[in-house]
């Protein structure tokens, strides 16, 4: 009995929710501050602290293998966002739309199944599948095709990303008010016309969120990209990953520091801009209700 | 009231045939359908097949071969057999059902009041907490991975922590850590990793639950005397059972097939599945093993996979 | 009564099934004719098919069976972009990311209109609807009533031969509504464009239209002025439907060319009106409230008038209704005008009155 109430009254209390709101951030938050604190260490050992230095960003200018890596990753990143975006428009279209189909069932399984799919699995039996295709003889030599890189890896990619994307933008086409597309089509647009000038415009922005989400994804990504790169292309968490499993290195430190920087001032400024778009929105619609 | 005559140019009069509009339609429906089937689909009957072939040097034994008029079906279950017989494996695949498990509950328990008191904070505040729940997420996992080593090693900020208030002792005595101080490559830094990792994932389907969840229904059963923690029960929790199981799905199933945590974090006392078959493929250079490896663990993960599906396509079912 | 229907009408809607295989049809093989310049009104509960007609007049729908014919030209195969019909609808449906303007241009630019005439076209449109200071403002940053006007003025701006309203004022609340009821008939009366509406309000549909449908599951029960369908119902459900009325059965026991008597049982009707039937025939009569008075004494002769206790009374201001409870616990509704402001013999709760009506007050139903 006396449980129950002490129970109840934690539970309930505004200083608990707080208090667990906090010591989560802080979980959540605790490695990112490390990260960026060790990298100003003028020593390379994590456990002694040598004093302020910026020594590890000066060197990665000349760390070639992280700059090419990088760059390498950036492309397959843009790459991946670009097709994901397509596919997932197609595929969450056709899963809003189309109700009935011949294999829809399957079809909602293969789009859902790479959003919780063990990477090792996809990467394997993707790289295998390639592999296969390489090898087929034809004319009576080997395909050769795809080659094993940066196409191999963006498919990979693409594959995740499409899944991620229909989920973003299926979202929001199911929130949109089916009466403005037939609207449309009663005042004469023509069912490309309503998609280009109805449609897409209105969901734009789940368009640009899901953009940013596959390209992040890709740009992170480490089991996929192991398995289907090939020689020469080796992206940048490939680099971080193999020098990370031999122990810590104060410039990945640096390169994490840089990387935190960035993503934490695009997810502000981004989030800062949703919020005034918002407001703006609101008081418009007040002033109108008013007059 | 003018008389329009209809404006039928040919494009319009294509676009009305029904034949046409059929075919605009199925457009948008194969290309993705295409990828899908390429990318998704066929490898997991190309690994099916390589499972039951043996490999000589680079070569995959074929599994069907005609010679001299005798066609010869060759399904070789050795892989499987091992897989069975040798307690190495078995005791790995449970292990990894273990650890995500684990991972599963730990998330549930710290993420499910996490995401409740989200949700239940000032409206004006929520955008604010979200975008700081999804800020770690848009920065690389691999990298805040990485940053646990640094904290769990010794001299660590973490390991210094648990070390001052002596949580040390009872880890070592819960056998999560081998001894007091050595907290990496231990079950201890695994699921530590894995918790903090997929956080995120339980979070956001559960705060999306709850926040969509009508308030005034623990109105009406506190009018009928549910005292707030019965409330929270027998109202919210069942509400919430969508993003529940979501939110699990979206973290056990990956867990068990993790590569990068336990290779970071795990150690050789932590038998995960997924290393093991990276170690197949890229060590010992056996497909077929690594092929086999990899179709026992979709075997295992078939039936939460069918569940994730369902919960997904209710989800998204259009409400008329 | 109905205007004359003339040799072929504008629009003809002719046996037209709508089955989307769940047992009954929901279009039960409804044909209607529609003149040009009529507003017309499907009337009808939610679920009675009214939507589905109209979904069917715009291309949204592909009728199972049945022709529809708009000016001499059969719809049959004509998407809703090839249609020479508009459509306003109940959400408005207004593009939240163009601004009135642009909304309101958007069907002329798809005709191909050239520049300077989609100019005038959309001044003029918006000049209809008295909203010319208003097109650069975005749908978000007008008010409810605004919106419908944009919707109006976006759906009359192709001059369509034929436009559909699809529960034009149920977004709005009580007052707004009927003061836009009559600004928009107006507005189209003004145009002369042909109109076909659907609802399930009944006040709408009398008040806007020239002529009503009255629907239920998929069948047209009754088509006719909103005088015709109110005054004169044609079967008991229509007759319930629209406004209030007391059903009484009974038989018929006099028949006589120019009038009929039947008995309730309680009471007894005489009917001023000769009617097709004999007697013995099992007849409702139908009476509406307004058409009956009340009074504290009892009234001569032996037809057209019960007595009952007072049960119930609600002051509505403009007219008071009773309930009236008479024999074997019936109750009867009466509706009486406050004409004079302080009248002090009104029957109160409790109190003996006597309901009576004229012999012109009773529609007799058979169905």
């Amino acid at each position: 009995m006396t449980l129950r109430l002490f129970l109840h009254a934690i539970g309930f209390n505004r200083g608990f929710g707080r208090s667990w709101l906090l010591a989560g951030f802080v979980f959540l938050y605790l490695p990112m501050a490390a990260l960026v604190v060790y990298s100003f260490n003028a020593s390379p050992l994590q456990a002694a602290w040598g004093g302020f230095s910026l020594r590890w960003y000066r060197d990665l200018a000349h760390d070639e293998q992280l700059v090419s890596g990088l760059w390498l990753s950036l492309r397959i990143a843009f790459y991946t966002g670009l097709a994901s975006v397509v596919l997932g428009v197609l595929a969450a279209f056709t899963l809003v739309k189309y109700r009935r189909f011949m294999g829809r069932t399957m079809f909602t399984g293969m789009v859902n199944a790479p959003l919780v799919m063990p990477e090792v699995i996809i990467g394997l039996s993707l790289l295998l599948m390639l592999v296969t295709v390489q090898r087929l003889q034809v004319g009576g030599k080997e395909l050769g095709f795809p080659e094993r890189g940066l196409v191999t890896i963006w498919m990979g990619h693409t594959l995740v990303g499409l899944a991620y994307a229909t989920v973003v933008v299926q979202a929001r086409l199911q929130e949109l008010n089916k009466d403005l597309e037939e609207a449309a089509t009663i005042l004469g647009a023509r069912p490309i016309q309503v998609f280009f000038l109805i449609t897409l415009p209105l969901i734009f922005n789940s368009l640009v969120s899901a953009f940013l989400l596959t390209f992040t994804l890709s740009l992170d990504d480490v089991v996929l990209s192991a398995f289907l790169s090939g020689p020469g292309a080796t992206t940048l968490p490939l680099v971080i990953f193999s020098r990370a499993r031999l122990g810590m290195r104060p410039e990945v430190n640096a390169v994490a520091t840089i990387i935190i920087g960035v993503v934490s001032a695009g997810v502000v400024a981004g989030s800062l801009i949703i919020a005034r778009n918002e407001r703006l929105r609101a008081a418009e619609i007040a002033a109108a209700q008013r007059a | 009231m003018s008389h329009r005559p209809l404006a039928t140019s040919f494009f319009d009069r294509m676009h009305a045939h029904p034949l046409f509009r059929r075919h605009g339609r199925k457009a948008v429906i194969v290309v993705p359908y295409f990828w899908l089937v390429v990318f998704f689909l066929l490898p997991f009957f190309i690994i099916l097949r390589i499972s039951l072939t043996d490999m000589e040097g680079v070569v995959i034994q074929p599994l069907l071969s005609y010679r001299d008029g005798i066609a010869t079906l060759a399904v070789n279950l050795s892989h499987y057999l091992f897989i069975l017989r040798d307690e190495l494996y078995s005791l790995t695949y449970l292990s990894s059902l273990k650890y995500a498990a684990i991972t599963t509950f730990w998330c549930l328990f710290i993420g499910y009041p996490f995401a409740y008191f989200m949700a239940r904070a000032r409206p004006s505040a929520q955008p604010g907490l979200l975008m700081m729940v999804m800020l770690p997420f848009w920065t690389s996992f691999l990298l805040r991975v990485y940053a646990w080593k640094g904290l769990l090693t010794e001299g660590g900020w973490v390991a210094r922590a648990l070390v001052a208030v002596h949580l040390d002792d009872v880890l070592a005595r819960l056998d999560l850590i081998p001894a007091p101080g050595l907290f990496m490559n231990t079950p201890f830094s695994l699921v530590i990793g894995m918790v903090y990792t997929y956080l995120p994932f339980m979070i956001l389907p559960l705060y999306a639950t709850l926040s969509k969840m009508d308030l005034r229904l623990l109105e009406a059963a506190a009018d009928l005397g549910a005292t707030p923690w019965v409330g929270f029960w027998k109202v919210t929790v069942p509400l919430s059972k969508a993003g529940i199981i979501a939110g699990s799905m979206l973290v056990f199933i990956p867990c068990i097939g993790e590569y990068v945590i336990p290779e970071l974090l795990g150690g050789p006392r932590t038998l995960m599945i997924g290393r093991v078959l990276w170690d197949e493929f890229f060590s010992n250079n056996d497909w077929p093993m690594a092929s086999a490896v990899a179709v026992v663990v979709i075997l295992l993960i078939i039936v939460p996979l069918a569940l994730f599906n369902k919960y997904q396509a209710e989800a998204t079912e259009v409400r008329t | 009564m109905s205007p004359a229907p003339a040799a072929t009408a504008y629009l003809q809607i002719t046996d037209v099934v709508k089955d989307f295989g769940g047992g009954s049809p929901a279009v039960n093989h409804v044909s209607l004719d529609i003149q040009q310049g009529e507003i017309f009104a499907l009337l009808g509960s939610s679920g009675c098919g009214k939507t589905t007609l109209l979904r069917m007049l715009a291309g949204f729908e592909v009728p199972t069976q049945g022709t529809i014919v708009l000016d001499g030209q059969n719809l049959a195969g004509l998407p809703p972009y090839l249609r020479p019909i508009n459509m306003m609808f109940q959400s408005y449906a207004l593009f939240p990311h163009l601004t009135v303007w642009e909304n309101v241009a958007f069907g002329l630019k798809r005709e191909g209109m050239p520049k300077a005439n989609i100019a005038e076209r959309v001044e003029a449109m918006l000049k209809l609807v008295q909203l010319q200071k208003y097109g650069k403002r975005k749908p978000h940053q007008l008010s409810g009533g605004q919106q419908q006007r944009v919707a109006l003025a976006r759906s009359l701006a192709k001059r369509p031969q034929l436009m559909l309203l699809d529960e034009p004022l149920g977004a709005l609340d009580k007052k707004l509504r009927e003061e836009t009821q009559i600004e928009l008939a107006n507005i189209i009366r003004e145009v002369g464009v042909t109109c076909v509406m659907v609802t399930h309000d009944q006040e709408e549909a009398m008040t806007m239209a020239t002529r009503i449908a009255v629907m239920s599951e998929g069948k047209i029960l009754q088509v006719g002025t909103p005088g015709d369908i109110y005054e004169t119902p044609a079967t008991r459900f229509v007759a319930d439907f629209i406004g209030s009325v007391n059903l009484m059965d009974g038989k018929v026991v006099v028949d006589e060319p120019d009038f009929v008597e039947i008995d309730c049982g309680f009471c007894r009707h005489r009917v001023g009106h000769g009617i097709t039937g004999n007697v013995g025939m099992e007849v409702a009569v139908a009476v509406r409230p307004e058409k009956i008075h009340l009074s504290r004494t009892r009234p001569d002769g032996d037809v057209n008038h019960v007595k009952g206790t007072v049960r119930d009374r609600s002051y509505f201001g403009s007219f008071t209704v009773y309930i009236l409870e008479i024999e074997g616990g019936r109750r009867l509704k009466v509706s009486e005008s406050n004409v004079d402001r302080h009248r002090s013999d009104t029957p109160a709760a409790g109190d003996v009155a006597w309901a009576t009506w004229p012999d012109t007050a009773q529609v007799v139903l058979t169905q």
